[in-house]
């Protein structure tokens, strides 16, 4: 089994974002960027899947500017075997990047596509359920378990009153949740063995994609800021306040 | 225009997502027709038909819908959309799941988790787990939207809406195993009125007691952060956050939770937020309204008791 694994470079999940004074956008200069935690999760279990004789091959795919190919330099080292790299520096919508990633499920036929259910940057969650309709595959979303049976993954499911379980045909689409497992730290030498691996340069005009967004972004604000309140000294105090209130 | 709202239910009763995704629907303006997608839902097409402003409750009743598999959906509102400018699903993890092959599949982009409607193709969503918020307009013919609940007033009853009934959807490729559902009597984390959840300074699952004890004396659900999750404390399905659920309770008490940026992103929308913790400089108390520094396991007793005085029981 061949297992691909779109990645994206993000605004480190710890920085907190400012929001530019034109209202244009988020302020991204200078700050730090990493895979997107749910990529990580991703990778971490298609190099699980390898280890466990499952996959004979991982790849490791980024659309995005010239540092995405740092991104994939991480997946490389926490054991992915080749990456593809999409160079653009456009902003690429959800959409856009199913189509130019069905492209590439044709170049290199895997059996099996995971994605992180969702980037913590545009909070979109919609990339892998695209990707599945486009290619016409079942989709596991929201993982926090895959098994493989036969022809078949037994994926569980996050969903909203608990855990879900459903069988999907091979190939397929599947989404990772923050519980799937816990990504390992890449060794030094693993990131150094990460260096001779290959990356293939290409391009969105390679996959012949339009990028052109259908979603313009018209402005960029401050959510309503909530200021600190006061402090009580008891429960008693509290549950006065809160009666105060009209909460309780 | 011509709206499709996708029901939110469970075979039994509809869901208040539903009427409050009706509500976004009406800001965007048009007739606006509900599908129930499910098995055995003759009353919950009932419920629906009663929502003030809906034209038409279409119900697609077959086994292969009774778990709302994206396969399936996409089987029963592909052959719909030629009828509809819009659809509209609540952004729960059923709609999550489905809607973005219907975007994908009608060549569209997917509009996310919607806090407001500016018009009929401009629309306000949270990015970066809500530390800011982009308006954004949708060039696309057909628009494809996810709602957010707590961002919408429920929409009223004393409709009439008629009801039809659309034949069965073809086999899919993805089949229902088995699922565990976490019970409980308490409401539901998303429409609950009162909201105490713990975070990893509960210490351990058992020590939730004290935390569900007074949430019963108030009658309110309770949620939790990652970290108690993630230890194990409570199911997955109590996570309050940008990856877990987003609540906007009109109480929301945070218990041992030190106020993450992905737990804020879940809870900050809240009408009064409690922070109980005993650091005092934990980020939490900056969005609180009220701010008790106290161990927990002190405070939490205390608060019931203060309850207990206060005529709750």
């Amino acid at each position: 089994m061949k297992i691909l694994v779109p990645i994206k470079r993000v605004l480190d999940f710890n920085v907190k974002v400012r929001v530019k004074s034109d209202e244009s956008g988020v302020d991204l200069a200078n700050v730090k960027m990493s895979m997107n935690p749910f990529d990580e999760i991703s990778v971490e279990q298609a190099v699980r899947m390898q280890e466990a004789g499952l996959a004979s091959e991982t790849i490791a795919v980024s659309i995005g500017p010239d540092k995405a190919q740092e991104t994939i330099r991480t997946a490389l080292a926490m054991g992915i075997d080749r990456g593809i790299h999409v160079k653009t520096d456009a902003e690429v919508e959800p959409l856009a990047v199913a189509k130019i990633l069905k492209k590439i499920v044709e170049d290199e036929n895997p059996d099996l596509v995971i994605l992180g259910k969702q980037a913590i940057d545009d909070d979109s969650n919609q990339t892998g359920q695209m990707l599945a309709a486009l290619l016409g595959w079942p989709q596991g979303t929201f993982a926090n378990a895959i098994e493989k049976d036969g022809d078949s993954l037994i994926v569980g499911r996050e969903v909203d009153g608990g855990i879900q379980t459903i069988k999907i045909a091979l190939p397929a689409i599947v989404t990772t949740d923050l519980r799937l497992n816990e990504p390992r730290y890449a060794s030094l030498p693993n990131i150094m063995k990460a260096k001779r691996k290959p990356i293939d340069a290409k391009s969105p005009d390679d996959y012949g994609v339009d990028l052109t967004p259908r979603l313009s972004t018209v402005k960029v604000s401050e959510p309503p800021t909530r200021s600190a309140g006061i402090k009580v000294e008891s429960a008693a105090e509290l549950v006065a306040k809160l009666k105060e209130e009209g909460v309780i | 225009m011509a709206i499709l709202v996708v029901a939110e239910h469970d075979n039994e009763s509809l869901k208040d997502a539903t009427h409050k995704t009706v509500t976004a629907a009406k800001e965007i303006g048009g007739d606006i027709d509900i599908l129930v997608a499910g098995k055995g839902v003759k009353d919950v097409a009932a419920q629906a038909a009663k929502i003030d402003g809906v034209r038409k409750v279409i119900v697609a009743d077959h086994v292969s819908l009774k778990r709302q598999l994206a396969e399936a959906m996409q089987e029963v509102i592909m052959p719909l959309m030629d009828g509809y400018d819009a659809i509209l699903a609540p952004d729960t993890t059923t709609g999550k799941n489905f809607m973005p092959r219907i975007a994908a599949l009608l060549d569209v982009m997917q509009i996310s988790s919607i806090s407001g409607v500016e018009s009929p193709d401009t629309f306000v969503r949270p990015i970066y787990a809500g530390n800011a918020m982009a308006t954004v307009k949708s060039s696309d013919a057909k628009k494809v939207i996810t709602v957010r609940p707590t961002a919408f007033k429920a929409a009223g009853e004393g409709g009439s809406a008629s009801i039809e009934t659309i034949a069965d959807p073809g086999p899919v490729k993805s089949e229902f195993v088995s699922e565990e559902l976490s019970k409980s009597d308490r409401p539901e984390l998303t429409a609950a009125k009162i909201v105490i959840s713990g975070g990893r300074g509960m210490g351990s699952g058992e020590n939730f007691a004290i935390i569900e004890k007074v949430a019963d004396m108030l009658g309110a659900a309770v949620g939790a952060s990652r970290t108690a999750v993630d230890a194990g404390f409570v199911p997955n399905d109590y996570q309050v956050g940008q990856t877990g659920k987003v609540v906007a309770p009109e109480l929301y008490i945070a218990v041992g939770i030190s106020g993450a940026i992905q737990h804020l992103a879940g809870m900050k929308d809240s009408k009064v937020i409690v922070a109980i913790n005993k650091d005092e400089d934990a980020p939490i108390f900056q969005v609180a309204d009220y701010g008790l520094v106290a161990d927990l396991f002190k405070a939490v007793p205390e608060l019931e008791q203060a309850l207990r005085d206060a005529g709750y029981s």
